[in-house]
Parts: structure tokens; C-alpha cells; sequence
């Protein structure tokens, strides 16, 4: 997919304005649940406190518990891959479905899949992977691509999806404006699948180093479809991911439902360790992934972006992302983390406008149940694309150059607002074009404050400092 | 008491009548009021664009300047939370102005009248990111004949952010349209700010529409007599 | 194969340099034990009260009223074959073939019954969560899964208060590596228009009976 940078993505986005209804309904209705059910909890910000810590010390620590993590989950009878990057995950497991003579897979909702392009990669070798998520189904069949985290396919309302689903998994039916309806139409496509396909492909949302219990959290139950019917199991998990100790589950169990669907706990929660007898698959697979992920690790300031637990609670509190929607960052992690997630991901230089995707009001940090510092690391992510990407003679670099040698001299300082007076001079040159296209400029008085100040009579000084 | 004023440089070029009041406000509440000349800009904008060397040497410079001050005050919030957070913060010595007056100088009426229906957008960075909490409005509240009316959906930013109102102006008026819809909801006839940044972009919009309201930053507000 | 992993490995090494300090877990919040050992009448009624807030059916009953209330409950949904764990306690239900998993039910005989019967390991009031442990009463997770209904029954002593003392209880079953499934309501979506829609693809409909004394 090209990239034209979120300037000109949003100025897309922000004229469909379906779009904009649908994404902005979702995201204020959220927003007014995850307020309410956070609420209830008096020991919130101790929450807060501890998932930070929690996050931080496996981050800290994360050589040590992905080799615990191997350890725990191998004794338990799971299979241990690394993938140093998309290609080699995407063989890993495209070997394994391979070795199966599996021509379709059923997949659970994984944005690490979505990153790495999995299914993509799978149809190259004749594998069908079949998304079994509603919003990723609904994606799939709209060969469209997601706009949210949580809830994918956000962007559109229930006249598109039944329209959608008319032309393709219920054809012929008239499914009527019942969501239900909706959603029962997909039950029936799915559930078939869910009985006969014998490979099925996961994420991961924790994965305890402790004990090697591999966690996904959901709603629908496709997720537990996935991950006790079929006989081969895999499960795709970033690096990151990683989690000390079973008792960390005590906190981000509580913090993830409220934050992200603003429920007190989501319908279905799974932990599995390795394979168990009668009981679920038979061969488990866990693939740990890098794909960047040691690059975020490597910028002090930056590697906080790995908290993320993916609730979407910055998302929704947004007021960037809530009117132009995902697909204006062109990334398979939109709004504020993504912004700071993606550029080190990928690399600066593959998506320099993202830090500046931001006014950075401070809504996202309210709202993050781990504490990421989102507007710091905005700061810290533009500076580098500055110092490390940006040309020192581009018109901006030299337009900043020129107002900064201005500022640093109170003769060229004044100079410069007698100009400005007159509509001239390198302030106003540096901030016109963008800005007069849609506001009323201001018009420069004719006596700045220090010229009033210096016109005033003299006053006393009193030596003692107290009143006129 | 004596106070340096920092009265930045948007202010200084084009609000001035806002320093004024800063200055006419805090002289009556009888405090001695010091402008060191040599003052020009705190490098919040270059931090922010990511020239941050540039953005450090400024509030560096700034430091320097106002080295001499026992107390400097600032009508605008975001510069004061970008100097503390850069090396400008003068060891605790530098207030915005609602903090200075209701914190410092330990008054919430400063004598003013002002009978006019007036709303107050919060922003940013007393709502959330300076923790000012609700200074501004306990002084406004004491002012005489005034009508303050609350603003729907006040924590929402306004869409400014600096040169965000510029790199991504689409976003930005965005997000202003929908703030501009809550001024005009409130039938104010005044909208105000302790930050003449959000101002600028709020009154901006208001003028293009002919809406018929004014911006003033509070200072000039709690000035009035 | 090995490649990869001494490659990421030494790559978190590297990124991660002279090693960092590992912040301590700071225990502010309510911790397991903070409201006593559950199982109370207030633990009770605050489970039965947040299970019924997720569209979950939650009938309480004495020991002896059990099985007249199952049923009842299969009379009126109605359902004639219902699977329960090949460790489960031996319940009757008249009127009810309990289709014993053991030998195993494949899953298209899942599929056709017409519901489960379940116990659990735990619930969690503050959440209105049930627990399975995969083990005992809870059965295998292809029994709670499957069928379109799930009947579970829920020992008032196995109440607990929070999440926190729930993941406490589980620490031994953790280690073991028994799976654990959490479910707190019917299945249920909020994809399409963030309308909460119940029942996409585990049981449809959850009857929960709660059994004091």
C-alpha cells in the first residue's frame, strides 16, 4: 500500500462523511462506557500504577522471560519458534499449515498477523485463511482493511454490513436491519468451518513466562472455537507481549475489559499452557516475534510504546482519531499508539508524519490503562525525524533555522515584529500559507506590548516593592 | 511584591491589549510590575516541530534573562508547562497567571466587572496536561455582573496544537468546527481562555463566520473595571 | 531454526544494553484477601446481580432445589439432550437424557445436543465471572463451547469477591497447565455500530444456578 502521509490520508478521510458519522458515534459511545465502568473502581490509578510496572519490569527483563517463556511452554508439550521478521514467521507458518496439507485455515483476530501480512502470504502458497472475527469477516469480504483496533470495521454501519453480507455469505437472503440478524448470518457461515478445519491460527494478548499460559481475550467465541477444536494450533506472538509472573493476570485483567469495551469483563477469556490431552489441539505451536519490535526496545524514551496492552482506549478518546478514522494512518495501528508504535515499527522514515498526527491535547495519556506517556514520546519521535531523516536545507528546517536566530536576539526579535506589522518578515512567512487558507489572520497592531510598555510614564520605584 | 511579566511573544506582536491587562490587573492588586526587554520567545514552537536543540537553547536563554527575578508570571499556560518541563521552570519561581494570582497573591476577586454573558474554554493544558484545575473559573466567577455559561464538551481540544493547526490544518479545523459549535451553542457573547494561542485559532474561525462573538483572553476580563 | 532465536535474542540484549532497572510492582490496589473470603451473602448477591447485567438467566436455589429448577429450566427452553463432564457430580434431570462425555462426544455431537450442564471451578463477583478449569465439573472446554446452551451450576462457597482473588485461587491450576476459561455472560459482539449484539458463536444462552447451603 503507498503511503501518502497522514496529511493528505486525512484530508481524505475527513471528507467521507459516513465514515465520519459512523467513527465518531462509535468513539464517543465507548468513551462514555469506559468512563463509567472506570468509575466504579476506586483503586483505579493503583491499577494504573501497577500495569505500568508490570509492562516496564517484563520489558526490562524480557531475555530472561522469553527464554522462561520457551522453557514453560515446551515442557507443557508446545512447540517454540522465533521469527526474526515477517518473512520468516510467515514461513514458519506457512511450513506448518504446509506440513499439515492444510488448504484453509481459521484465524482468530491478530493484528500480528495483520502486520506481517500472514494471509497474504498463506494465499501465495494456495492456504485459504478464513478471518473468523466479525469485523475481520466483514473486513475480509469487503477486501477492505481495518480501521480500529478493537472493533475493525467501525467504520461502517449495519445498512453496509447487511448489504455486504446480502451480496456474499447469506446471497439471496434479505437479512432485515436487525443487527442480530446480521450477526446470525455470519454464525451460520462460520460455524462449519469452526467443526471441520483442522489448523487455526491466534494471536496472543499475554503470554506468562512463569508458567507458559498463552492468553486471549475476546467476545464472540470464535476465539475458543479456534483455539480448542482444531488439531493444530498456532499462535503468533510479538515479543512484547511477554509477561513476568501468573499474578500479573490479577491487573491487566481488570484493566483491559474497562479500557477497551468498557464492559467489567469481556465474555471470554482463554489461558492455555502447551497441549493437554483430551482436551483441545494436539500440536501447539507459539511463534515469537520480533518484525522491529527489538528496534522499539532500543530507544529508551520510545520502548514504552510496547506497553500497549491494545485496548483502544487512546483511540477513543482521540479527537484526531475520532473524526478521521484508521485508515488516515495508513497502519495496522492507527490513532495515538499508533502513531508512536508505528514509526519506530517500521522506521522513521516510512512514516515521518505520524508523530505529527497529533495536537497533542493529552486525552490518550488520561486514558492509558499502562501509563504510556503517548505525548512525550510524540515529542521525542519528531525530534528524531528531524535529526534523523529530515533534510537540514529543506524549506522548513531553514524557515525554523531563520525564526530561531530571530528569537535568540532581542534586536532581531523587534525587527522582526516591525515587519510583521507590515505583513512581511520570516514569522508570517513561516506560518501563512497553511493557516489563511481557512481562518481569519489576525491583524498585527500597530503597538506591540513592549513599544506601550516603553511609552508609559516612568513609574516610582519603591525600594521596598510594596504598592503603587 | 515585584513580578517580572513573560509576556511571550505571540502576546507581545499581536495581543498586546492582553499583556495591558496583565499589567493594569496585577499593578492594582498591588503588585510592582518588571519587564526585562531583552525577553522574546520560551522555543515551544521549535520543540515542538522537533527542533529541539534549537527549542532547549531558547528556554535556556529564557532562564538567563529572568535570572534576576524572584517571581516571573506568564499569561499562558503553555508556555509556562513547556518551560518547566525544559529547563525554564526558574526553580519553581515562574507561575501562569491564574496560578499566581489565587496561589501567590492568595486572592480569587481581583475587583472586576464585567457584565457581558461569557464562556470559558478550558484548554488543554489546564484541563489536563498543567493541572491549573478550575483557577481560572473561580476567578472569573467573583468578577462583577458577569453571566458565565458552561461549555458543552469543554475538555475537547480545539484543534490548535501549535504547528499541528498548520501541518494538518484539515484535522484542525476538524476539530474546531465541532468547538466552535459549543461557543456558539452557549449564546455567549464572549469567549475566553487563559491561553490567547486557543484564542487565536477559536477567534479566528469566529471572525471568518461573522459570528458575531468576540475572543478575549481572561486577563483582559478580570482588568475590566 | 535456532537461527532465529539467538538472533532476536541477542538483538532484546543489545536493544535493551547495560541491563535496565526492573521497577518493583507497586500494590496500591485492592489485592486478593482485601474483602475476605468470599462465599458471603453480599459476595453472593453482588455475583448474582453482575451476572444478570450481562443477559445471563440467574436463578438462586438450596442444595435440594437443584434439580427441580434444572428441571424446569430445560422444560422451558426446551431441551431433551443436554452433555455433561465425564467428572461431573452425578446429577438427574428428569425428563433430561444426560449424554455422559466419556467416551469423548465428537463436536458435531456437540453440535447437535441441545445444550451442556456444567459446574465451574470459581466465580468472581465483582465481574459476575464464571470459571472453568477444565477439570471436574468444569469438563473439557469443547463441552461449554459447542452447545447452544450452557447450564451452569455455581456453589455460593465458590464465590469469590475480585478478579484478584480469582486469579489467586487459579495459581495452582496455572501451574499444572489445565486450561482456564473465563466467562462472564453469553457470547456477544459489539462490532457492528458498537451495538451490543448476544450470541454469535459460544452458547447463545447462559442460565446460571446459583446453590447455597
Amino acid at each position: 500500500m503507498s503511503k501518502t502521509g497522514f496529511p493528505a490520508a486525512a484530508r481524505q478521510a475527513l471528507g467521507d462523511t459516513q465514515m465520519r458519522r459512523n467513527v465518531g458515534k462509535a468513539t464517543s459511545t465507548i468513551r462514555a462506557r469506559r468512563a463509567a465502568r472506570v468509575a466504579e473502581v476506586p483503586d483505579w490509578e493503583a491499577l494504573r500504577d501497577a500495569g505500568a510496572a508490570i509492562k516496564a519490569r517484563a520489558m526490562a527483563t524480557m531475555p530472561e522471560q522469553l527464554e522462561r517463556l520457551e522453557a514453560s511452554v515446551t515442557r507443557a508439550g508446545g512447540k517454540v519458534h522465533w521469527a526474526r521478521d515477517a518473512a520468516e514467521c510467515n514461513a514458519i507458518v506457512g511450513g506448518i499449515a504446509a506440513g499439515h496439507g492444510a488448504r484453509q485455515v481459521i484465524k482468530v483476530k491478530s493484528l500480528a498477523t495483520d502486520e506481517i501480512g500472514l494471509n497474504d502470504a498463506l494465499a501465495a502458497q494456495g492456504v485459504e485463511a478464513i478471518e473468523t472475527d466479525l469485523a475481520e469477516l466483514i473486513n475480509q469480504l469487503a477486501h477492505d482493511t481495518s480501521s480500529h483496533i478493537l472493533v475493525p470495521a467501525i467504520h461502517r454501519n449495519r445498512a453496509e454490513v447487511k448489504l455486504l453480507f446480502e451480496h456474499t455469505i447469506a446471497r439471496g437472503q434479505d437479512l432485515g436491519w436487525d443487527i442480530t440478524a446480521i450477526a446470525e448470518a455470519a454464525r451460520r457461515h462460520l460455524r462449519e468451518k469452526f467443526l471441520s478445519v483442522p489448523v487455526a491460527i491466534s494471536g496472543a494478548n499475554f503470554g506468562i513466562a512463569e508458567t507458559g499460559t498463552i492468553c486471549v481475550v475476546e467476545s464472540e467465541g470464535n476465539g475458543r472455537m479456534c483455539l480448542t477444536l482444531p488439531r493444530v494450533l498456532i499462535t503468533v506472538m510479538g515479543i512484547e507481549k511477554v509477561l513476568v509472573e501468573w499474578r500479573d493476570l490479577e491487573v491487566c485483567l481488570q484493566l483491559l475489559p474497562r479500557s477497551s469495551t468498557g464492559e467489567r469483563m469481556n465474555p471470554y477469556t482463554s489461558l492455555w499452557t502447551g497441549v493437554r490431552a483430551g482436551d483441545g489441539p494436539e500440536e501447539f505451536h507459539l511463534v515469537l516475534l520480533d518484525n522491529g519490535r527489538t528496534d522499539v526496545l532500543g530507544d529508551e524514551l520510545g520502548r514504552q510504546a510496547l506497553h500497549c496492552i491494545r485496548c483502544s482506549a487512546c483511540l477513543n478518546s482521540c479527537p484526531v482519531y475520532s473524526r478521521t478514522g484508521g485508515h488516515a494512518y495508513e497502519s495496522v495501528y492507527p490513532g495515538p499508539i499508533g502513531a508512536i508504535l508505528t514509526p519506530q515499527l517500521r522506521g522513521l522514515e516510512n512514516a515521518p508524519t505520524l508523530p505529527y498526527a497529533s495536537s497533542l491535547c493529552g486525552a490518550c495519556y488520561e486514558v492509558c490503562p499502562v501509563k504510556i506517556d503517548i505525548p512525550s514520546v510524540l515529542l521525542h519521535l519528531r525530534g528524531r525525524v528531524v535529526r534523523e531523516y529530515k533534510s537540514r536545507v529543506s524549506p522548513e528546517a531553514l524557515a525554523m533555522e531563520t525564526v530561531g536566530r530571530v528569537f535568540g536576539s532581542q534586536r532581531r526579535y523587534e525587527q522582526a515584529q516591525k515587519l510583521a506589522r507590515l505583513g512581511h518578515g520570516p514569522i508570517v512567512a513561516a506560518a501563512l500559507p497553511g493557516w489563511s487558507a481557512m481562518r481569519g489572520l489576525p491583524e498585527v497592531p500597530e503597538q506591540s506590548f513592549r513599544e506601550w510598555w516603553r511609552s508609559r510614564p516612568a513609574r516610582p520605584v519603591r525600594g521596598d516593592g510594596a504598592g503603587p | 511584591m515585584r513580578v517580572a511579566l513573560f509576556i511571550t511573544c505571540f502576546n507581545d506582536t499581536l495581543f498586546p491589549q492582553t499583556g495591558r491587562a496583565v499589567v493594569t490587573l496585577l499593578e492594582r492588586l498591588g503588585a510592582q510590575v518588571d519587564f526585562p526587554e531583552a525577553q522574546t520567545c520560551c522555543g515551544q514552537m521549535h520543540t515542538n516541530t522537533g527542533y529541539q536543540n534549537r527549542g532547549r537553547s531558547l528556554a535556556r536563554r529564557f532562564e538567563r534573562v529572568f535570572a534576576g527575578a524572584d517571581a516571573v508570571v506568564s499569561p499562558s499556560a503553555s508556555c509556562v508547562a513547556y518551560l518547566r518541563e525544559n529547563g525554564g521552570g526558574l526553580d519553581g519561581r515562574l507561575a501562569e497567571l491564574t496560578e499566581f494570582l489565587v496561589d501567590r497573591l492568595g486572592v480569587e476577586d481581583v475587583g472586576a466587572t464585567f457584565p457581558h454573558r461569557v464562556v470559558l474554554h478550558p484548554t488543554c493544558h489546564s484541563v489536563r496536561l498543567m493541572g491549573i484545575g478550575d483557577r481560572p473559573r473561580r476567578l472569573l466567577e467573583r468578577v462583577r455582573g458577569i453571566d458565565l455559561v458552561e461549555l458543552g464538551n469543554a475538555a475537547e481540544c480545539c484543534g490548535f496544537g501549535g504547528t499541528f493547526s498548520v501541518k494538518n490544518a484539515d484535522t484542525s479545523m476538524a476539530m474546531l468546527s465541532d468547538k466552535l459549535c459549543d461557543v456558539l451553542d452557549t449564546g455567549a457573547e464572549v469567549c475566553t481562555a487563559a491561553d490567547n494561542s486557543c484564542l487565536l485559532h477559536i477567534g479566528g474561525a469566529l471572525r471568518r463566520q461573522r459570528a458575531g462573538v468576540r475572543v478575549m483572553h481572561l486577563a483582559e476580563i478580570l482588568a475590566a473595571t | 531454526m535456532s537461527d532465529g532465536r539467538e538472533a532476536v535474542l541477542a538483538r532484546v540484549r543489545a536493544a535493551l544494553g547495560s541491563s535496565p532497572e526492573a521497577p518493583e510492582v507497586p500494590r496500591a490496589y485492592r489485592e486478593a484477601g482485601a474483602f475476605g473470603a468470599g462465599g458471603d451473602c453480599a459476595t453472593v448477591d453482588l455475583f448474582c446481580e453482575r451476572v444478570a447485567d450481562y443477559r445471563a438467566t440467574v436463578r438462586r436455589v438450596r442444595g435440594e432445589e437443584l434439580l427441580g429448577a434444572l428441571v424446569t429450566a430445560c422444560e422451558q427452553r426446551p431441551a431433551r439432550r443436554i452433555a455433561v463432564p465425564a467428572g461431573a457430580p452425578p446429577w438427574t434431570v428428569e425428563g433430561v437424557d444426560l449424554v455422559r462425555d466419556d467416551p469423548q462426544l465428537s463436536a458435531r455431537q456437540l453440535d447437535e445436543l441441545d445444550g451442556v450442564l456444567s459446574g465451574c471451578a470459581l466465580a468472581i463477583a465483582e465481574t459476575g465471572t464464571i470459571v472453568l478449569d477444565g477439570a471436574g465439573a468444569s469438563g473439557r472446554r469443547a463441552l461449554t463451547l459447542v452447545p447452544d446452551y450452557h447450564l451452569c451450576v455455581v456453589r455460593s462457597n465458590d464465590i469469590v469477591p475480585s478478579v484478584p482473588d480469582g486469579v489467586a485461587a487459579l495459581a495452582r491450576v496455572a501451574a499444572e497447565g489445565r486450561p482456564i476459561t473465563l466467562v462472564s455472560g453469553p457470547s456477544a459482539t459489539v462490532d457492528i455500530e458498537l451495538v451490543r449484539v448476544e450470541g454469535v458463536h459460544g452458547p447463545r444462552t447462559l442460565d446460571v444456578f446459583v446453590v447455597e447451603g
